[in-house]
């Protein structure tokens, strides 16, 4: 890999053995997949996904005060994945003891750690941060060292942004040096399509059905769909941006999709069309019946098939404002329609700490709270990722949850059944 | 007896038992009960991988198409390497993915006393050759012998 004087210099150990070791991460990262060189990182804002104070990630710790010993911190603020804990959602005594005394016990320390490292805010903790009330929001062509599937799928897609999908700790490598390798997502060649989608269904599919299938299929290349226009528009609306936020958290985690491209809507399609396309892209038509068997092929993995759920989570990745006011007309609705008046499974819409401040100064936040639904900035993966959380039945139409955790999968609309009416 | 070329991503020489996935390793899912839970072997805790759900990962030459999951997934399997707790090595048939890639990198340079040896690029025919059990020797250039049962 070429290496400017100075790149050159801190490998070297000019600016003390820490910094020639993070240095040295990214030239072998680099060299891992063939990169010619490092570029400067040119967003703003950083977003790390290792957010957990789990006790059992000592050696993060570990390597954090190695970090911050050394002043070796980033060059830009970051925002974190969501918190992992928040005494608003259900949990019994049992799980809240695992919770704070075994499970999360290092949680306030790891938060003193970041804010000395560099942490945005000490409320900048969700995966939706690139949404306006957060205020990390990549502008187009801007190069990240970002982490978080779902968000770096979204800031490549949907803003214009460059990023490859790096794993936790290497995110922050990238904003303590300033550079990130040149490969994969940064560049033109590696933003190309490998695959053509066409959307051929009869009605406006399920965001995260739709990117279930295509994850699934696609795994970590590439996908330009067409079709998609017809149902979202050719408008980045509000309504467009949350389902293409919860659209791509699906091809992110189902397979391992870092971009894609949607014809006539996203903004590399819009300018470049099927110039986008690669030589030799191979197809995927994609038709109800094929969503069908997408969606009767997932695993049910509760250890009774047919227990009533305890919980229902909704918002992974966490919900916009536009989402949380649309839920809070559709479970009033149906809550009416069916006759009655709170949900019949205590349920959890998760949001970002700034999108439920925004929330709360509307009308709708007294009206969703009267339905009996919470409103929390919590992250539902861990909640779920221990063993007593993960033996109970918990629906949600996340295909993300779905995928890393116990929980049912069920679409927005049998979501809305199985809360309202029961499941009748 | 079959040996095979791929490409050095962290280099070292190593003996081990093989552990085969042919599906993605989803590496938080994997190892993230075994180190909770204080589990020395490391017994891969992820239902959705039968090739390797209830098994112990610790000291075997895993085999595997790549990783798949969450992008914690490094961060993970450096812990695993901190903890003493990772395989013997990581033998991937296709291109290294840069989460796995991550993990390594950083175990490799920041920690000290760890040893996990990484060759990527093995290609198809490998992991349909090698089967659990069998006796896996990687050397320093990448080559990767694979004794019969």
């Amino acid at each position: 890999m070429y290496l400017t004087e100075e790149q050159q210099a801190i490998l070297n150990g000019s600016k003390g053995e820490t910094m020639a070791k993070v240095m040295k991460t990214l030239v072998m990262y680099g060299d891992a997949f063939g990169a010619e060189k490092l570029v400067p990182v040119t967003g703003e804002y950083n977003h790390l996904v290792t957010s957990f104070g789990l006790k059992m990630i000592g050696p993060v710790y570990d390597l954090m005060d190695q970090l911050i010993g050394a002043g070796a911190v980033s060059q830009q603020k970051f925002s974190m994945d969501p918190r992992p804990l928040d005494k608003n959602v259900p949990a019994n005594p049992i799980m809240n003891l695992i919770f704070n005394k075994f499970m999360y016990s290092k949680q306030d320390f790891y938060e003193d750690q970041l804010q000395k490292l560099g942490l945005m805010d000490k409320n900048a903790f969700t995966c939706a941060c690139y949404l306006d009330q957060v205020g990390n929001k990549p502008k187009k062509g801007e190069i990240l060292s970002w982490a978080e599937s779902s968000a770096v799928a979204y800031v490549n897609s949907v803003l214009g942004a460059r990023c490859n999908r790096n794993s936790g700790i290497m995110d922050i490598m990238g904003s303590i040096a300033g550079y990130v390798p040149y490969f994969g997502l940064l560049t033109d060649e590696g933003r190309k399509a490998t695959w053509v989608i066409k959307v051929e269904t009869t009605k406006k599919p399920e965001a995260q059905l739709l990117g279930s299938a295509i994850g699934m299929k696609v795994m970590e290349d590439v996908p330009y769909i067409v079709g998609l226009d017809k149902w979202l528009g050719t408008e980045l609306t509000d309504e467009a941006c949350s389902y293409l936020k919860d659209f791509g958290a699906a091809t992110a985690s189902n397979g391992a999709v870092g971009l894609y491209h949607v014809a006539n809507l996203t903004p590399e399609a819009v300018e470049l069309s099927e110039s986008l396309i690669a030589e030799g892209a191979k197809e995927y038509v994609i038709t109800d019946a094929e969503l069908q068997r997408v969606y009767d092929e997932y695993p049910i993995i509760w250890k009774n098939k047919d227990a009533k759920p305890k919980l229902c989570f909704m918002g992974c990745p966490h919900m916009s404002l536009q989402q949380l006011k649309d839920w809070t007309d559709k479970v009033e609705t149906a809550l009416k329609e069916a006759g009655n008046k709170k949900v019949l499974i205590p349920t959890v819409f998760t949001a970002a700490p700034g999108v439920i401040e925004e929330f709360e100064k509307t009308p709708y936040a007294a009206r969703l709270k009267a339905t009996g639904v919470i409103v929390s900035y919590i992250c539902p993966l861990m909640y779920m990722n221990n063993p007593l959380a993960g033996k109970m039945p918990v629906i949600t139409s996340s295909n993300k949850l779905r995928t890393y955790t116990t929980a049912r999968y069920y679409t927005d609309e049998e979501i809305l059944v199985q809360i309202t009416k029961g499941g009748k | 007896m079959k040996t095979f070329r791929g490409r050095v991503v962290a280099p070292g020489n190593v003996t081990a038992e093989a552990l085969v996935t042919h599906s993605g390793l989803n590496t938080l899912a994997s190892f993230q009960k075994a180190l909770q839970f204080g589990d020395k072997e490391a017994t891969c805790g992820d239902q959705n991988n039968p090739d390797l759900y209830g098994k112990a990962m610790r000291g075997k030459a895993l085999c595997l198409p790549q990783t798949i999951g969450s992008t914690t997934g490094g961060m993970v399997l450096y812990c695993a390497c901190a903890m003493k707790r990772q395989p013997a090595c990581m033998l991937f048939s296709n291109h290294i993915d840069s989460l796995a890639a991550a993990g390594s990198i950083l175990a490799d340079v920041w920690l000290d006393d760890v040893s996990m040896p990484v060759i990527d690029c093995l290609g198809d025919e490998f992991l349909n050759y090698v089967k659990d059990g069998m006796r896996i020797t990687v050397n320093e250039d990448g080559t990767v012998t694979v004794d019969d049962l």
